[in-house]
């Protein structure tokens, strides 16, 4: 088979089929797991509402609860930024648009690994 | 191609004097619903955290969500929610192929807007009964 590309094109791994549809692709799989997620999240969330401290501490740390909230939070919230990455991409440039990204992405992760802990804290008791 | 012999072409509508079709409506509600659900999701994550912390954070954080305000954003960010989530799954059937007919497409549009609607009235309906 040919191929079109430039040997250099192909040292530094920038073909086609990488990034873009990886990034399209863990969109729709975070999608899809997120079906079953909200609706369950959503359906809490208005049982829970104005729950206080202890019956809050006590949904939180419940074993099957930790692990639909942890999944709930770390997959929307990797969903989220994966999501307004696009929206940075198509009003901002240049400087401002990889910093953009960047902070979203930093973002994302300082508080889905904050919300994890607080989870597990909960959870296992601290 | 000379000027004279050149094909009609639409011109780009301008967004003053044009009124924007459903779809394009649904497609911006889409990612603002997205927009509003990213700060959700920190939101949600701030809520967990302050749980994790001392009860005296945690009733602070708490007295703002039981509040008037609260209570509408909580209301807004459940819209937002079933919006996104049906709509995804519109969107979703789309990358498979189904559903590009501009009939479909207004269809199920119309199906997600009224699924959201009543999903986050009886989501309300509960709500303030268990208030």
């Amino acid at each position: 088979m040919s191929d079109t590309r430039t040997p250099l094109s192909r040292a530094r791994g920038l073909g086609s089929a990488k990034e873009g549809v990886h990034h399209w692709w863990m969109q729709r799989v975070t999608a899809i797991a997120l079906i079953p997620l909200v609706v369950w999240f959503a359906i809490s969330l208005v049982m829970l509402s104005g729950a206080d401290y202890a019956v809050a501490r006590a949904w939180i740390g419940s074993p099957l609860v930790m692990v639909l909230l942890t999944l709930t939070i770390v997959v929307g919230l990797y969903h989220g930024q994966l999501g307004l990455q696009v929206v940075w991409e198509d009003y901002t440039d240049g400087a401002l648009r990889v910093f953009m990204i960047l902070f979203t992405k930093f973002v994302a992760v300082l508080f889905g690994l904050g919300a994890v802990l607080a989870i597990m804290r909960i959870g296992f008791g601290g | 191609m000379s000027v004279a012999n050149r094909p009609e072409r639409p011109l780009s509508p301008h967004l003053q004097v044009y009124r924007l079709p459903m779809l394009a409506i649904l497609s911006i509600l889409h990612r603002a619903t997205g927009i509003a659900l990213s700060v959700g999701g920190l939101y949600l994550a701030t809520w967990v955290m302050y749980a994790a912390s001392n009860p005296r954070a945690y009733a602070l954080f708490q007295s703002f969500n039981v509040s008037i305000v609260g209570r509408i954003v909580l209301g807004g960010w459940l819209f937002s929610a079933f919006f996104h989530l049906f709509n995804g799954i519109r969107h979703l059937f789309w990358d498979a192929g189904y559903g590009f007919e501009i009939k479909d497409a207004e269809r199920s549009g119309w199906i997600v807007v009224a699924a959201a609607l009543v999903a986050t009235a009886a989501s309300w309906a509960v709500g303030l009964r268990l208030m």
